[in-house]
């Protein structure tokens, strides 16, 4: 099956990855550690643009930001460079932003995802070097507001922007697209998304193969995918109804979920780039063998090899590549258990109770989860009993073994149901000659009996298979 | 007094009184200065004295008192680029070479006035007024760093520290008798010195004599981490000094003796190659062909550069505010009010030539034009030590006589723009009288080859006495 595209849409996407697992800022040794601290408390002369400061690169924002471009097949420059973009607003210190422009630091590459008709490629155009401003916080709302205060604990982090060909053709290859740029970013150690503003998306739609629509200010992924069905729709109104689509900036008012036109083209800033003269040109040539070899196995590359290794099917892979942890979590239970059993208590059942919970896989230990799946495995306890236990753990702590025992979860022995199956036949005449009269309840009554014989230890599926082959003796 | 206004002589002094004794008569005479040099004066100087003579220091600045020019980060002190924008502004960190100084016991004794933001060659334009040139209080003392050159020729201050963007160490100190070193770009720190055209300047040292020059550059060259565009390289500066220039090979710039060029100055300038001759050096005339481009592409960069530079004062985080009712009137009420005619001027143009659709026209042509122009000086120093010519083709002007015209103020930095394109070291150093003012002359290095031209300047003094004039009323 071919996707069609019926509307005709294409979706590219710029997207802003702060790189919040450096130590240091992009510029200056202020630390990054910023996102619990008081305002203003993680500065100084450089990221505040006092004048006379000067910016010198942090070598391990690029060994960062080349390892990006590496994992998005990318082509490295031989020589990066930096430039301003100069423009006034009273986030950006300095009045210009220290950015890249003609020599990004990442080339042209690409990235796979799932698309509406299998895997599609999307085109990387670049991936380039940046530093965040600071934040702006109005007192009150932003139209009464009584006045505005910065905060600069974020000025000069380091963001690295992707900017992506318009090569999705849905606002679900569009999300695609970001979780699978985030499952990389997140493999390859250099941010934190759960940080806030870790991420942030602006996004080029046009439809019909015409002109694009910059939308800006969306800042999740479930945001993005909002706002590009609202402005897909948009403009198929706007064109249904005679008018024409222009080039122009659009803002992604989240609260109402529509887009709202900010500037256009004949309004667009004029950035008089130039090259930053505080900044020698960094030959980084020489640097990608090293930074390649420090790459690790990508979430494609897992997936199969999880697949291949451990028999797995794609579904099951694919939910468990996407984050590191997880993956490293599953290989360390497939190593004690069966691979396949590993992967369904893994991805299906843990995943799922984390999930609900809105936890990681950190809440929950390797050496628990291989405990449970030996228990179920070894046919000592009920499945049901399996996700209780995981319940409880996560809800209440505890360990698996304790709580099979307080909880008096064992499977009770084969003869012992045998024997309340025989009694229970034994003392309900009525209900086995209304069974074999044709009343299906009376079997729903029989097994009930059973269960309350052995104090609801035994797996009820089972109880009534014995129930039924009783009845047929 | 004259006895010991270089550094050896104050050093002896402090050995012989004290180091508190000599920052003291700095202070008393700065107190009675008719020049306005000086923007602001150390509260802290004094104190610094008295406590190298408690603690005692082995630094070997200990106990000598500096001026430093109003765009150099001092904490604590008063640093304005000679700005109403940056009225208040008191930087909370050292620049580079403040560290170093004190580090070397060095006594600041204030800052040192300046053409707005360094962008002048006269001191007409500071916020704080003009400062007088001491040989003749009409005219002016050269610029931007005016007021550096000034206190130093006027006996307030021994040495200071000036930066050169387009020539703003060396026209001063040739239009006030001193002298004057513009290092090559990278060798001094720019960590701290408030940016007008950040690939062009360097800080640059003046003093009354070339020993002195040496000294300072000893203590404030090298190489700083936090400059990206420093360099990290060795070298001794005071080792250079030798009166020693037999074969040394002088090439001399038919276009530094170009149209306009005043006559006495002209001859003053030859007299002193003549000099050279006699002291057993030899002369070539060279010719550096896109000289006559330099000044456009200078000035093109130098605005762009400073157009983004000067952005970040906005009146929103220090310096001078007008409130408005929002940022965006605030911002423009602070810069239309904060910023004098001159740095509007530039700022207005830098952003012309950095505009879509101009910028190829303007910025790039002009860098295409600095590397031409480097190349002139790879080639004429390739056969020959170092350069010479005047430093700035007339004498000191009288205060007041360009200010109205731009143009004919730019057209005075012809002989010192394209040593900052370069990045070429180059020292001015006095070399006569024209109808009784200063006139320098400039010597011209290759790359990091300070020690060079420092030898030639060091000679050129012992066997003349040309530094050996004060200005009348300090005489």
């Amino acid at each position: 099956m071919v996707y069609e595209n019926p509307d005709g849409v294409r979706i590219g996407l710029e997207v802003h990855v702060q790189l919040n697992k450096l130590n240091t800022k992009l510029f200056c040794g202020c630390s990054t550690n910023y996102h619990d601290s008081e305002p203003n408390t993680h500065t100084c002369p450089v990221c505040l643009g006092l004048p006379g400061s000067l910016p010198v690169i942090n070598e391990k924002a690029v060994e960062f930001a080349i390892k990006i471009g590496l994992a998005l097949n990318c082509s490295i420059v031989e020589q990066t460079q930096f430039h301003r973009k100069n423009y006034y607003y009273p986030d950006l210190p300095k009045g210009f932003q220290t950015t890249q422009y003609d020599y990004p630091i990442a080339g042209e590459g690409k990235v796979i995802i799932e698309g509406e008709d299998g895997e599609h490629e999307v085109g990387i155009t670049r991936a380039h070097m940046e530093e965040d401003p600071g934040r702006l916080q109005h007192m009150g709302s932003i139209d009464r507001s009584k006045g505005t205060l910065i905060n600069y604990n974020r000025s000069g982090m380091t963001l690295i922007e992707i900017v992506s060909e318009p090569d999705m053709r849905s606002p679900k290859e569009a999300r695609r697209y970001l979780d699978k740029l985030r499952s990389i970013l997140d493999y390859l150690d250099v941010f934190d998304g759960d940080l806030e503003g870790a991420m942030r998306v602006d996004a080029n739609v046009s439809v019909h193969w015409g002109e694009r629509v910059e939308v800006k200010n969306i800042s999740s992924f479930k945001g993005a995918e909002r706002a590009l069905l609202y402005e897909i729709m948009r403009q198929k109104n706007h064109i249904r109804r005679g008018g024409e689509i222009v080039l122009e900036t659009r803002h992604f008012d989240e609260a109402r979920g529509v887009t709202i036109s900010m500037r256009t083209k004949e309004e667009e800033h004029d950035y008089r780039y130039f090259p930053e003269p505080d900044l020698v040109p960094l030959r980084v040539a020489d640097w990608v063998p090293k930074v390649r070899e420090t790459l690790p196995e990508l979430p494609d590359a897992k997936r199969e090899r999880f697949m291949k290794e451990y028999g797995l099917g794609e579904t099951h892979a694919r939910a468990l590549t996407t984050e590191i942890k997880l993956a490293n979590f599953y290989e360390e239970v497939a190593s004690k258990v069966d691979p396949k059993d590993a992967a369904v208590w893994v991805s299906d059942t843990l995943k799922g109770e984390l999930n609900y919970r809105e936890l990681t896989i950190d809440a929950f230990t390797v050496k628990d989860i291989v405990t449970v799946i030996e228990l179920v495995t070894g046919n000592k306890i009920t499945e049901q009993s399996a996700v209780e236990i995981i319940r409880t753990v996560l809800d209440d702590g505890g360990k698996p073994q304790e709580i099979v025992e307080k909880k008096g979860l064992l499977k009770v022995e084969d003869d012992i149901v045998a024997k309340a199956v025989e009694e229970a036949v034994a003392e309900n005449p009525d209900a086995v000659a209304d069974y074999l009269g044709g009343k299906e309840k009376s079997l729903n009554f029989l097994v009930g009996k059973v269960m309350q014989k052995t104090k609801g230890r035994a797996d009820a599926r089972e109880a009534r298979e014995k129930v039924l082959a009783k009845l047929k003796e | 007094m004259a006895a010991w206004t270089d550094i050896s002589g104050i050093r002896q002094k402090i050995a012989d009184s004290s180091a508190e004794e000599v920052t003291a008569s700095y202070i008393e005479t700065i107190g009675k200065s008719k020049i306005n040099g000086f923007t602001t004066l150390s509260d802290e100087a004094i104190n610094t004295a008295r406590e190298i003579d408690t603690n005692g220091h082995e630094g070997p600045l200990a106990g000598v008192p500096i001026a430093i020019k109003e765009n150099i980060s001092t904490k604590g002190l008063s640093t304005t680029c000679s700005s109403k924008i940056l009225q208040g502004y008191v930087p909370p960190y050292d620049a580079h070479v403040i560290e170093r100084l004190k580090a070397a016991g060095a006594v600041i004794l204030g800052k040192t006035n300046m053409d707005e933001f360094a962008m002048g060659t006269s001191t007409e334009s500071s916020h704080y007024g003009p400062t007088f040139n001491p040989w003749d209080m009409d005219r002016v003392p050269g610029g931007s760093s005016g007021g550096s050159a000034a206190v130093v020729a006027a006996g307030e201050a021994p040495v200071s520290l000036g930066s050169d963007t387009g020539g703003s160490v060396r026209c001063p100190a040739a239009y006030c008798g001193v002298v004057g070193l513009k290092p090559t770009y990278g060798c001094i720190s720019r960590y701290g010195l408030i940016s007008y055209a950040n690939s062009l300047e360097q800080i640059g040292p003046l003093a009354t004599n070339v020993a002195d020059i040496a000294t300072i550059m000893d203590v404030v060259a090298g190489y700083d981490k936090r400059d990206s565009t420093s360099i990290n390289r060795e070298n001794t500066y005071s080792d250079a000094l030798k009166d020693d220039v037999k074969g040394m090979k002088i090439g001399v710039p038919e276009e530094y003796f170009g149209e306009g060029i005043d006559e006495k100055v002209e001859k003053a300038a030859w007299d002193a190659i003549g000099k050279y001759e006699d002291m057993g050096a030899t002369y070539e005339k060279v010719s550096m062909p896109h000289t006559k481009y330099a000044l456009a592409s200078y000035y093109i960069i130098a605005m762009s550069e400073a157009s983004s530079n000067l952005a970040r004062f906005d009146g929103t985080r220090y310096g001078y505010r007008v409130d408005g009712d929002n940022w965006h009137v605030m911002a423009s009420k602070t810069r239309a009010e904060g910023f004098g005619d001159e740095v509007k001027r530039r700022i207005l143009l830098g952003t012309y030539a950095l505009s879509a659709g101009y910028h190829d026209k303007y910025y790039l042509k002009a860098l295409k034009v600095r590397t031409l122009v480097k190349q002139d000086f790879d080639k004429a120093l390739a056969n020959v030590d170092v350069l010479m010519g005047p430093t700035m083709p007339a004498p000191a002007f009288k205060i007041g006589e360009k200010i109205d015209d731009p143009l004919s103020l730019y057209l005075a930095d012809v002989n010192t723009v394209p040593i900052n394109l370069a990045g070429v070291p180059s020292i001015s150093v006095p070399c006569g009288l024209a109808d009784g003012m200063p006139v320098g002359l400039q010597i011209i290095g290759k790359h990091f080859d300070e020690n060079t031209i420092i030898k030639a300047a060091y000679s050129f003094e012992q066997n003349t006495d040309h530094n050996k004039a004060r200005p009348p009323e300090v005489a």
